[in-house]
């Protein structure tokens, strides 16, 4: 009975995915990905969307990354379990639960207004690296930790400062990990649609500068649907942005497995 | 101070929080000699190690009190740098830790710490260290591969060669052939032998008739107590504390 | 020397960045949203059963009503499926079919939840709208769809839980006799409880705060639903709705909609932690 709901699960996912690809494959011509929506997207192709996914996906990791990665590196190397790292990872874990639409709310009065940048890809950029946060520091505390504690003591013991332990020997070793979870981050970005509406509007005209508005795959594809616009472009845009999360996460998948490897030897 | 103590402790007293690792030692090590520290299981030999180069810093909740001294200055005075320590009192730990760099990598990890990058000076040091560990001619023609290929007797005189290679003052070793097969244990012995007519040498033994091969001093350690310590002779036939002689005659341990 | 110093309160500063970003968001939300419960009156806003932003009109019950219903409905379908999942993944298959099994979970998750209120549009609603009657879009193919999208969650850390427990449990009620299954059922699920609790909890959580497969596929009626094949609104889908084109008093309901969801949020995922933590200790 338990191997029939699994089962059940399974063949779930595989209907879901299946069903978009069929449709949606055939479609996806050259053309298709480098020509821009016509018709408000009842004709043409995708490629504005593609550059608005990318551009965004890039502000949100250009800055999460290196807030991620920090955070990890200080938990682990620099404070000890007490009031300011419990203080850290509550923050942290509470963030990770917060839904994406407060997560919009957030990026409207804060980014869109508060400050200025208007419906843009930095905002949508800057909220999205707010959303992924949580997931960099996570994976980059997990690659931090798997490292041997003897390799910090030698690096100490042959005279090296905190600084340049973390630097020659922790991250170095911790960077396959990290990655991962950069992917992960990229795989969450290139999905979300619910902060992004709200903070990155909804044109799909090519921008022209981080101040412009863009739509990304994911909101052309929910738009069309929704609106009805045409079923076989949505059909389409879906299957491509299905293509690229499988890319994303196959090779996620494919670097843990080698980091794992070059652990044991 | 006596004459001739590169290390001494003064009232030095250890604490791994509340529990006590190390108890009132008062112990002067000196010059060029291998001193060997020797006791049972949990005798607090390898804290007594790790506190002559503050690699006990790196531990929650300890603390000490007392002095200990490295010609004549406290090593726990607050403007003492911590990485320049290090470089003097070198430390080989019990299991071979090669980094996962190529083996000249992990010789010259020390000396570019301290600011070393000129190639040419590197590849002296490396050659230097490497001869001076034993371990050159084995592994003089592949020093870009990597140092995990190394068997287990390599890899230990590779971490060997890796203190050597910031030309210490001080040698600490922690039972440093523990798992290596007779013939390496040898070859490090002996490297240690000639290696003391240029540094003091501190050594904990993996048994006593290591302690033997190569000890000039010894000191008797039991529960993070100094028992009795002195020449490897006066110890080994004749030591004052009917511990002692208990331990050396394998009465327990 | 002072680099080193420098570069730990550099690393400090950013490592307050996640605590900070929470505070902002609570800030700007609480600032947005609190005038206009104020100026409301809680009970109202929380408890009136209309909405209609036209005549200023800010009652959310239907709303939560909805969120309720969905939610309530996804755990039904979610956690029996998952718990099971998680089971077979532990302790029933052999290590190649784990192999397909854990990616496929992965991937699971990683489908932007478009793609599955895409789905549920295209087959689930035309399904229920022909044989069962009513609008298709409905409580009921929101809650289906929802439970598939929160068991990811609920099978990795319910699979988690039962990992941790210690061989000991097992081996001992085998050696005394009992079956495979009955030591699943009466040793091994019990004792991993508390994980699985915090599994549903986090589902939970999950699932008030999915929007766009909501959007899609709930039919956004404004009104209380009274049977599963109702259409409805969720507290995340009226925001999502509404805020393209919500100004004034309006656009503050809708982030006074969005305090509500922070402190139900906030709420579950504290119960959560002192769950699993409880296990912990």
């Amino acid at each position: 009975m338990i191997w029939v709901a699994a089962f059940f699960t399974l063949g779930v996912m595989i209907w879901i995915m299946a069903q978009v690809l069929r449709e949606g494959l055939p479609l996806l011509t050259v053309d298709f990905l480098s020509d821009s929506p016509r018709q408000m997207g009842r004709s043409g192709g995708i490629f504005s969307t593609i550059v608005g996914t990318l551009l965004i996906t890039a502000v949100a990791i250009t800055i999460a990354t290196p807030l991620g990665v920090g955070t990890a590196v200080y938990l682990r190397e620099y404070t000890r379990e007490g009031r300011i790292s419990r203080l850290i990872r509550f923050g942290t874990d509470c963030l990770a639960g917060v839904p994406s639409i407060i997560f919009g709310l957030f990026g409207f009065v804060f980014f869109v207004i508060f400050l200025g940048m208007g419906w843009s890809i930095l905002s949508g950029g800057l909220t999205l690296a707010t959303m992924i946060l949580p997931t960099i520091i996570s994976t980059a505390e997990e690659a931090i930790k798997t490292i041997p504690k003897s390799y910090r003591e030698v690096s100490y013991a042959l005279g090296g400062t905190r600084w340049q332990t973390v630097a020659k020997v922790i991250l170095p070793n911790a960077l396959p990990g990290i990655l991962t979870g950069v992917l992960l981050g990229v795989g969450r970005s290139v999905g979300e649609t619910a902060a992004i509406i709200l903070t990155a509007g909804s044109s799909f005209l090519m921008p022209t500068s981080l101040f412009s508005p863009i739509r990304t795959m994911a909101i052309h594809f929910y738009i069309l649907a929704r609106e009805g616009i045409s079923m076989e472009m949505a059909y389409a845009t879906g299957a491509a942005l299905i293509l690229l999360i499988l890319a994303i996460n196959t090779a996620a998948n494919w670097l843990l497995h080698r980091y794992i490897r070059r652990l044991e030897g | 101070m006596p004459e001739g103590d590169k290390l001494l402790f003064q009232r030095f007293t250890f604490f791994y929080g509340a529990a006590i690792a190390l108890k009132d030692i008062n112990l002067g090590i000196k010059k060029k000699q291998i001193f060997t520290v020797l006791g049972p299981a949990r005798s607090g030999k390898t804290t007594l190690l790790k506190s002559m180069n503050r690699l006990t810093d790196l531990i929650d909740g300890a603390s000490h009190s007392g002095f200990v001294f490295l010609d004549g200055q406290d090593i726990y005075d607050p403007q003492i740098l911590l990485p320049e320590l290090r470089r003097r009192v070198g430390m080989v730990f019990d299991l071979p830790t090669p980094l996962p760099l190529s083996i000249f990598e992990n010789v010259v990890y020390g000396p570019r710490l301290s600011g070393i990058n000129n190639k040419n000076r590197l590849t002296e040091i490396v050659e230097k260290a490497l001869k001076a560990a034993v371990l050159w001619k084995e592994v003089k023609d592949r020093l870009s591969s990597s140092a995990l290929r190394l068997s287990g007797g390599q890899q230990q005189r590779l971490c060997i060669a890796r203190v050597l290679a910031l030309e210490p003052e001080v040698i600490l070793l922690d039972e440093p052939c523990s798992g290596l097969d007779p013939i390496s244990t040898r070859a490090i012995e002996e490297s240690l032998i000639e290696l003391k007519k240029n540094y003091t040498i501190v050594l904990v033994p993996h048994n006593i008739q290591q302690a033997s091969r190569v000890a000039d001093r010894v000191g008797f350690f039991l529960g993070g107590e100094l028992i009795e310590e002195g020449t490897a002779q006066e110890i080994f036939t004749r030591p004052r504390n009917k511990k002692t002689e208990d331990y050396i005659s394998g009465k327990f341990g | 020397m002072t680099k080193e110093k420098f570069l730990e309160k550099f690393l400090l500063f950013i490592a307050l960045s996640s605590i900070s970003i929470l505070a902002l968001i609570a800030f700007f939300i609480f600032e947005q949203g609190l005038p206009l419960i104020w100026k409301k009156g809680l009970a109202s806003f929380l408890l009136g059963e209309r909405w209609y932003p036209s005549q200023g009109s800010f009652g959310i019950l239907p709303m939560v009503v909805g969120s309720f219903w969905v939610t309530f409905g996804s755990l039904i379908v979610g956690v029996p499926l998952g718990v099971a999942c998680a089971v077979f993944l532990c302790e029933l298959t052999p290590p190649l079919v784990s192999m397909v099994f854990r990616p496929a979970i992965q991937l699971l998750a990683a489908i932007p939840s478009v793609i599955y209120g895409f789905w549920g549009l295209i087959v689930l609603v035309p399904l229920i709208r022909d044989h069962l009657g009513g609008p298709g879009l409905s409580i009921l193919a929101g809650s289906l769809v929802l439970g598939i999208m929160i068991l990811p969650t609920i099978i990795s850390i319910s699979e988690d839980s039962l990992r941790a427990l210690p061989r000991s449990f097992k081996e001992g009620a085998l050696s005394l006799g009992a079956t495979h299954w009955q030591t699943i059922w009466k040793v091994l699920l019990p004792a991993a409880r508390s994980g699985i609790v915090a599994s549903v909890i986090l589902g939970m959580g999950r699932a008030i705060g999915e929007t766009m497969a909501m959007i899609m596929i709930l039919g956004n009626a404004v009104q209380m639903p009274h049977s599963i094949l109702h259409s409805a609104r969720t507290l995340t889908t009226n925001i999502g709705i509404e805020m393209g084109y919500a100004t004034g008093d309006h656009q503050q309901a809708l982030f006074a909609t969005g305090v509500v969801l922070f402190f139900i949020i906030m709420g579950l995922n504290s119960l959560a932690l002192i769950i699993s933590g409880r296990r912990r200790s």
